[in-house]
Formats: C-alpha cells, structure tokens, sequence
C-alpha cells in the first residue's frame, strides 16, 4: 500500500482527525436540516394559501435561493453580509445560514407539492364519511402527504450533507481541510498520500450518502 | 457601488463566464452521453454490465463533486494519469452528470409501456432500431423535466471548478476580494454573471417543457 | 388450401412455474383463417406471443415456413417480418403521424424509399376507408379507427402470416363492426390468419377453423358449423352456454 499512500491515515491519530472533519460537515448539514424541516413545512403551508401576495413572496424566495448555486450563496453570506453589516460571522455559522435558507426553500416546495397532490375528492370523501376539518386533516390528508413527502425529504438530505463540502472554500475546516493538512504534513515522506486520503475521503462521503438514498429508495418502493 | 470598479473587472468576469460555460456545456454534453448508454444498458437488463452501471450510478450520486474534483486532479496523478485542469473539471461534470441523466433517462424510459416496444418488434424491428425510433423518443418526453433539473444543477455545480485551479467565476471573485476587498463589485458581478448563464436556461426549458405538456396532453 | 405455413410441436410454456401451454401442436396452411376461442386465461394470447417470440418457451418449437422461430435470437427480426402481429390496444407510435405510423418499418426495417412506402401506405389506408387521416396523429384518431391503422402498418409489411389478439376487445361496440369488415375483407383476400377474439358471430363467419382452448392444450377443434352447433365436448358445450341468455319474463 506503500505506493498508492494509504499508510498515512493510521499514523497518529490521522484518522481520527479525519473522522472529527467528517463530523463538522455532518454537524452543519444536521442543524440546516433540521431548521429546514421545521420552516420548510410552515413555508410549504404559505406556500398554498391563495393570497397572491405571499404566492408571489413565496415564489420569488424559492427561485432566488434556487437559482443561484449555493457556493455563490456562500460567498454571500461569508464575505459579503461581514462586509455590509459589519458583523462577523464565522465560515461555520454562515454555512448554516446559507444551508437553512436553501434547505427551506426546497423542503417548502416539497411540502407544497404534496399538499397540492392530494385529489379534492379525498377532502370530499372524507366529509361525505362524516369527518370534520381537524379529523380528515389528520387521518386523511396528513398520512398520504407524509408518505409522498419522506422520500423526497431524504433525499433533500442527501442532497445537503454533499454540498455540505463546499464549506471548504469558505475556510471551514471540516474532512476535505483535514486531509489537505494530513497531505501537506507528510509531503515528504509519503509522496502519494494524495491518491490515498482523497480516496479515503471519497469513500467517507459515499458511506454517509448512500445508505440515506437506498432508505429513501426503499420508502419510495414500498409506498407507491 | 463603484462604477469605474465595475467597468474595470467587466473583462474578467467576461472571460471567466466563457469559462464556465464551455466548460460546463462540455461536461453536459459528455454526461448526456454517458447517461444515454448507462440507461440503455438498464432498460435492456444486460448481465453484467447492468450490475456495472448501477454501481456507477450509486457511486456519482452520493458522493460530491468538489471531492470527485480532488481525487481526479491530486490523487490521480500520483498513479501516473496526469490531466489539465480543464479536463478535469468537464469529466468531474461528466461522471457527476451520467449518474444523473441515467436516472432521468431510465425512469422515462420505464414509464412507456414495454408494449410499445413488442410492437415494434413484431414489426421486425431490431432492439437498437425499436429503443431509437419508438421508446427514446417517447421517453424525453417522459424526462424533459427532469433533464432540464439536471442541467440546471449541473450548471451550477461548476461553481466548485475553482478547486483545482480553474479561473472561472467564484475563482475570480475570491481573487478579486482577496486583492482589492472591492467585496460588494465583486460579489454583484458574480451574482449578474451567474443570473446570465442560469436564467436563460431556466426560462427556455419551461417554456419547452409547458410546450410538450400541452402536446402530449392527448397521448 | 395451400402448402403448410405454420407448424407448432409439442409447445410447452410456464408462467413463473405454472403451466399455461401444455404439448400443444397445431398447423396452419396458406390462405387458412383459424380462430381460436376459448374462456379467459386459457392461454390464447400467449400462444399468439409464442408464435412471434415474443415469450420464450419452456418446450417443444414452432417452425414458420420451415425456419424454427426460437433458435436463433439473430435471426428474430428477419423472422418476425414475415409475421404480422395487431394487438388489444392498437399500439401504435403516438409521436408520429398516421402515414408516419405506417411507413416507419418499411423504410427502416427493409430499407424502402419514402416515395415507395407512402403509396402504398396511402393505397391501404384508402381500402380501410382512413385515406383523409394520414396526417394526423394516434390521439386524434377513435379506437376503431386506431386499430384499422394498426391493421395497415402490419400489412405493409407484406407478411405471410398475420396474428389478430383480441383486436375488438378494448373497443365501443359501435367500433367492432368497422374492424371486423376490415378482417373479413382479409380473409376474402386470400390471407393466412391466426385470430383470438370473443366475438363468437364473427368467429363463425370468418374461420376455416375453430380452434377450442382451454387449459393450456386445445380441447377441440372443426369447423365452423360443426363446433358451434354440435359442440363434441362438454367443456365446449359449456363455455359456449355462457354466451346464451335465458328468458327470464315471460
């Protein structure tokens, strides 16, 4: 294994450094979704209420947040909201920022979608067997739009525990930093560490997305 | 805002848009490709390679393209495979995006009913010829949504091409804030620069996609 | 009646471990209209899939013109050519237009030029009254309708053989009429034809021969007159009491 540089990850406690920079980027991804989770819901509800001006509020958030690729929406928030506001916020806490906003806007829109996917003729039969409003919403509505939603919703999380390594450019030392300073630390005597580490953290990323898709998958499978 | 700042970074954020795009319709292109055949292979549920396929897929999409970038352009070389950056950044694209357009692909192949490809057949029809002329068509029908999303995302995604050294926007604007801290010119400029690439794609792709909804309306 | 055209051995076909066709045997002779009846899931229409391969088989063979359908996969579709297939649900191509329908195979399958194949599509589509529609597209078009076009880009394709599998069935009944003067107006031509159908009437004016299948194996089979009125067996007599109604006011 020598040639292809692996050796460094079990020389003092690299790995568990690297592991410690995994958990950083799991951490920002884990509190930006469970922030979106919750304002995502609220958002997706005003996102069908039929006032047009919070349609068009609403709208404009969503595609704003959407268009722009997030590492753009990083850069915003890190370098440009310290500037104009003057405060200082660190690349952690901006990514966080950034990741809520987006996170929300998306689990808005998936929200919104499962809400509008119900037929009318399920509200109407769930009157017809004389259920209430609070009643059909609960044992109607809210079941078949949380089977629709979770797939998504998971996925949306896979989604953000990837991007979760752009913090990187923003100076967040999370797994990607961590093996460039194991690399850089042992460029002498271990020339190739870059194919090992880079691989290794490949690998680390593919085991914290993968089993949250094939659950999704799965969810996805059982209840279509 | 500083006017005679804006004028001054105009021609970079010029050349580094016509970065971007060159090489992200590189990569799209290639991932279209890619996505096509890793489908095909599905749909036709060929022994081996499908099983090939399907790791490939599960591999490119769920693990990020800044990291693919990095193992491609450090990691790589230390075996011998030396590459520009710039063909880096399109097969990153590319290896990311096949993932993705195989899925989109594949599912809209699955939603024409296998039916439709029998008949065919039974026309005489040999497999490649009945995929070509009757199920693909179809098919990007069924997908055209979904690709779109996937162009779009992709698009973006090369916003991480600064990583290995590409001078595209976010690489400008960094260097730019880092020299000169004109922090706001340079952030609005990336913002413009990105809305320019971004919104013609998005406006063109609905407007194609509502055109085909109203088309397949009777289908 | 002509020289033997389709000759089925021993035919042997399982579903996932259940047995739909069980040592069925049967030939069909040149110009020869068989019409095969029988209760639902007896297996009728997998035997049609069979015979254009597009079921694998399990055991026995089936030869269409001295050339064994299922040994060589190559070889499939030079075979099938010679086979005309119209099933339940029309199928045809809805992306392309009517005439584009019918001249696709022609042109890519056996390389005719587009002049060629549309005269002759226009001169079918003419003969199932459907000339004006060229144009226009599958949607466009009623089920009775679809399934005449259906009809033409099978046989444009010249084949010896055409396969009908319950090609009424998913249509109003005020369509079945128009496509069933269509097969008659087949049968008069001179055409080998395999028909699956539960239209007993037509069953009876069409068929040199009636074919009774019922689990998986054929039970009997005659001519027309004698099958419907004398029926030999008791599981015919029966499935054919299904389609009789007793009085039931006086």
């Amino acid at each position: 294994m020598q040639a292809l540089g692996f050796e460094v990850l079990w020389k003092g406690k690299n790995f568990a450094r690297l592991m410690g920079g995994l958990w950083v980027a799991l951490r920002i991804s884990l509190i930006a979704v469970g922030i979106s989770l919750v304002a995502g819901v609220l958002m997706g509800a005003l996102m069908t209420r039929k006032n047009p001006v919070v349609k068009a509020l609403t709208r404009l958030y969503l595609e704003t947040v959407r268009i722009m690729p997030q590492m753009v929406l990083l850069f915003l928030a890190f370098f440009g909201t310290t500037r104009w506001f003057g405060w200082n916020l660190s690349g952690e806490t901006a990514s966080v920022i950034v990741f809520a906003l987006w996170g929300t806007a998306e689990m808005g829109d998936l929200v919104r979608g499962a809400l509008e996917s119900i037929p009318r003729h399920q509200y109407e039969s769930a009157a017809a067997l004389g259920l209430d409003g609070k009643q059909s919403f609960l044992y109607v509505i809210l079941p078949q739009t949380l089977r629709r939603l979770l797939p998504q919703v998971i996925n949306l999380v896979t989604r953000m525990i990837k991007t979760t390594s752009l913090v990187l450019m923003i100076g967040v030392v999370e797994m990607l930093k961590v093996a460039q300073q194991i690399i850089e630390a042992n460029r002498m005597k271990v020339p190739n560490a870059a194919f090992g580490v880079y691989l290794t953290v490949l690998v680390l990323y593919f085991l914290a997305c993968w089993p949250v898709s094939l659950l999704a998958k799965a969810l996805e499978k059982r209840w279509s | 805002m500083n006017a005679d700042v804006l004028r001054s970074y105009l021609p970079l954020y010029k050349e580094a848009a016509l970065l971007t795009v060159r090489l992200g319709v590189l990569g799209i292109a290639l991932a279209f490709l890619i996505g096509l055949v890793c489908a095909a292979v599905l749909y036709c549920k060929i022994p081996v390679l499908r099983t090939v396929v399907r790791a490939y897929i599960e591999l490119s999409r769920n693990t990020p393209l800044l990291i693919q970038l990095f193992f491609l352009y450090y990691g790589l070389p230390k075996l011998g495979i030396r590459t520009t950056p710039e063909a880096c950044g399109v097969s990153g694209l590319a290896f990311l995006g096949g993932g993705y357009m195989a899925e989109a692909f594949r599912s809209g192949m699955e939603a024409i009913a296998p039916i439709q490809l029998e008949s065919a057949l039974s026309l005489g029809m040999t497999q490649t010829q009945a995929l070509s002329a009757v199920i693909l068509p179809q098919a990007l029908t069924v997908s055209f949504p979904a690709l779109m999303a996937n162009v779009i995302f992709l698009m973006k995604e090369t916003s991480v091409f600064s990583a290995v050294s590409l001078m595209d926007l976010m690489f400008t604007a960094k260097d730019l804030i880092g020299l000169y801290y004109n922090t706001t010119e340079s952030l609005f400029l990336l913002v413009v620069f990105y809305l320019l690439i971004l919104l013609p794609i998005s406006l063109v792709g609905s407007l194609i996609e509502r055109r085909l909804r109203y088309a397949g309306a009777g289908l | 009646m002509g020289r033997e055209l389709l000759r089925i051995e021993h035919l042997h076909k399982e579903f996932e471990g259940k047995t739909v066709l069980d040592d069925l045997s049967l030939t069909l002779r040149e110009g020869e209209v068989a019409v095969i009846v029988g209760p639902s899931g007896c297996g009728k229409s997998t035997l049609l899939r069979c015979v254009n391969a597009l079921e694998p088989v399990q055991g026995g063979s089936i030869f269409l013109d001295g050339e064994e359908i299922h040994a060589d996969p190559r070889k499939l579709p030079q075979l099938r050519q010679k086979v005309g297939m119209v099933f339940q649900s029309y199928e045809l191509f809805p992306h392309k237009s009517i005439l584009d329908n019918i001249t696709l195979a022609p042109r890519m399958v056996q390389k005719r030029g587009r002049e060629d194949a549309e005269a002759e599509a226009l001169a079918l589509l003419e003969r199932v009254g459907l000339a004006d529609r060229a144009k226009d597209y599958p949607r466009q078009l009623s089920g009775g309708q679809k399934q005449r076009v259906a009809i033409v880009r099978s046989l444009i394709m010249h084949p010896a053989l055409m396969l009908f599998d319950e090609v009424t069935a998913a249509l109003d009944p005020e369509m079945v009429r128009e496509v069933l003067d269509v097969l008659l107006d087949l049968a008069k031509q001179g055409r080998t034809m395999l028909i699956v159908t539960h239209e007993m009437q037509f069953a009876r004016a069409v068929a040199d021969r009636i074919l009774f299948l019922d689990d998986g194996g054929i039970v009997e089979e005659g001519r027309p007159l004698d099958f419907f009125d004398h029926p030999k067996t008791e599981r015919a007599q029966r499935f054919l009491n299904t389609f009789t109604f007793e009085t039931v006011k006086e």
